[in-house]
């Protein structure tokens, strides 16, 4: 089966990799530690491991899109900052 | 007692895993593909790098779509979600009325969008129109080919034709759902018709006035058929929201890479808006 149509790029791939590498690592999580840890953060509700990841993910988008809106199309710098930001979801939200 | 878990549920949704992947998955990872890439056709691609994002974040036709498109679900919303809860209170509870309003409510959502597009268009016509013939007689300047408040009016006005029926349905189904024991506890307190509505309607509604608006926040961000049926985006730019623009671009003017740039920022504005109302209502819910 060919994917050609879907005009797959190396770095496409990799993020992607990524994407489902970190929903499978979840996955793993959950199987060892049932449950999803909810808690209430920060933000004053309750979010489990899989709303943190989401919140992570959906806030790293913006960063990087502001970035290029704001700065530029170096998004390195942009990628340590959803870094930063996703540790801290995960540590108090 | 300790709660048990049993992963091995799982297994049963990997069959609606499977459905979105195809359906929605891998769709979604081929529009990423495209946005970081140029093609003139032949499917062959050149990469274009994060530009196409740049480009579509720096366009202010971009920016004044997201403007129309946001005014338009914030007018949409305040307009539906009150009318639909009070159509829904004043709806009969017992009896024939039930069915005929029911059958009555349902009418509109039974029919094609592009349908509803061509009806208003039609209706709204000066020289042929029900009601741009009927304005026109009673002297009001009203041409919604001509006038971008008039088109907007229109497209506004279809819309809460066509889905104010859902909003009222999903509230009735909340309503008749509520016990008799709570209305008589309010009658023998003595509560006002206003304390039985904030008190005792209001918070059983409470979750299907969730899915209401999110159902109508965001059909009407994503809105396509009935204003391009009834004003193609016009006057000039006037109702051109972003799903039209984006055909215009995607379609019109085949830049594929442009416009997946565009699907992917639009998409993750519908994520956040839809995730910011189902935390905030569901929290609310839990505290309540």
């Amino acid at each position: 089966m060919s994917f050609s149509w879907m005009a797959w790029t190396l770095p496409t791939t990799l993020f992607f990799v990524t994407i489902f590498a970190l929903i499978a690592a979840m996955g793993i999580w959950e199987y060892f530690s049932p449950g999803g840890a909810p808690r209430v953060g920060i933000l004053r509700f309750e979010t489990t491991r899989g709303d943190r990841l989401f919140i992570s993910l959906l806030g790293a988008a913006f960063i990087n899109l502001a970035w290029l809106g704001l700065i530029g199309p170096n998004l390195w710098w942009a990628l340590a900052l959803a870094v930063v930001y996703a540790v801290g979801v995960f540590r108090f939200v | 007692m300790e709660k048990t878990y049993n992963n091995k549920a799982w297994f049963f949704v990997l069959p609606v895993l499977l459905l979105v992947l195809f359906s929605a998955a891998i769709p979604l990872m081929t529009v990423v593909n495209y946005s970081v890439q140029d093609t003139f056709g032949n499917n062959e691609f050149f990469w274009a790098g994060t530009g196409w994002f740049t480009e579509i974040l720096n366009s202010d036709r971009f920016w004044a779509a997201l403007q129309r498109n946001l005014l338009f679900s914030v007018i949409i919303l305040a307009l539906e979600i009150p009318l639909g809860i009070f159509i829904a209170l004043n709806m009969p509870k017992k009896g024939l009325g039930v069915p005929v309003c029911l059958v009555l409510m349902s009418l509109p959502l039974l029919i094609p969008w592009n349908v509803v597009g061509t009806i208003w268009q039609v209706f709204g016509r000066v020289d042929i129109g029900l009601l741009g013939r009927t304005l026109a007689i009673l002297g009001i300047d009203y041409n919604y080919v001509r006038d971008p408040l008039d088109a907007w009016v229109t497209v506004i006005v279809m819309d809460v034709w066509h889905w104010t029926s859902l909003v009222v349905l999903l509230c009735y189904a909340g309503l008749v759902s509520i016990p008799d024991a709570y209305y008589q506890a309010a009658k023998i307190d003595g509560a006002s018709r206003w304390s039985v509505f904030r008190f005792i309607q209001l918070p059983k509604m409470k979750r299907v006035l969730l899915i209401a608006v999110l159902l109508r926040f965001m059909d009407s961000f994503m809105i396509y058929t009935e204003p391009f049926v009834v004003t193609g985006g016009g006057p000039g730019n006037s109702t051109t929201f972003l799903s039209i623009d984006l055909v215009k671009m995607a379609v019109g003017q085949f830049d594929l890479g442009p416009a997946a740039a565009m699907s992917i920022v639009y998409f993750l504005i519908i994520l956040l808006m839809s995730w910011i109302f189902y935390t905030v209502m569901t929290s609310s819910d839990k505290d309540a």
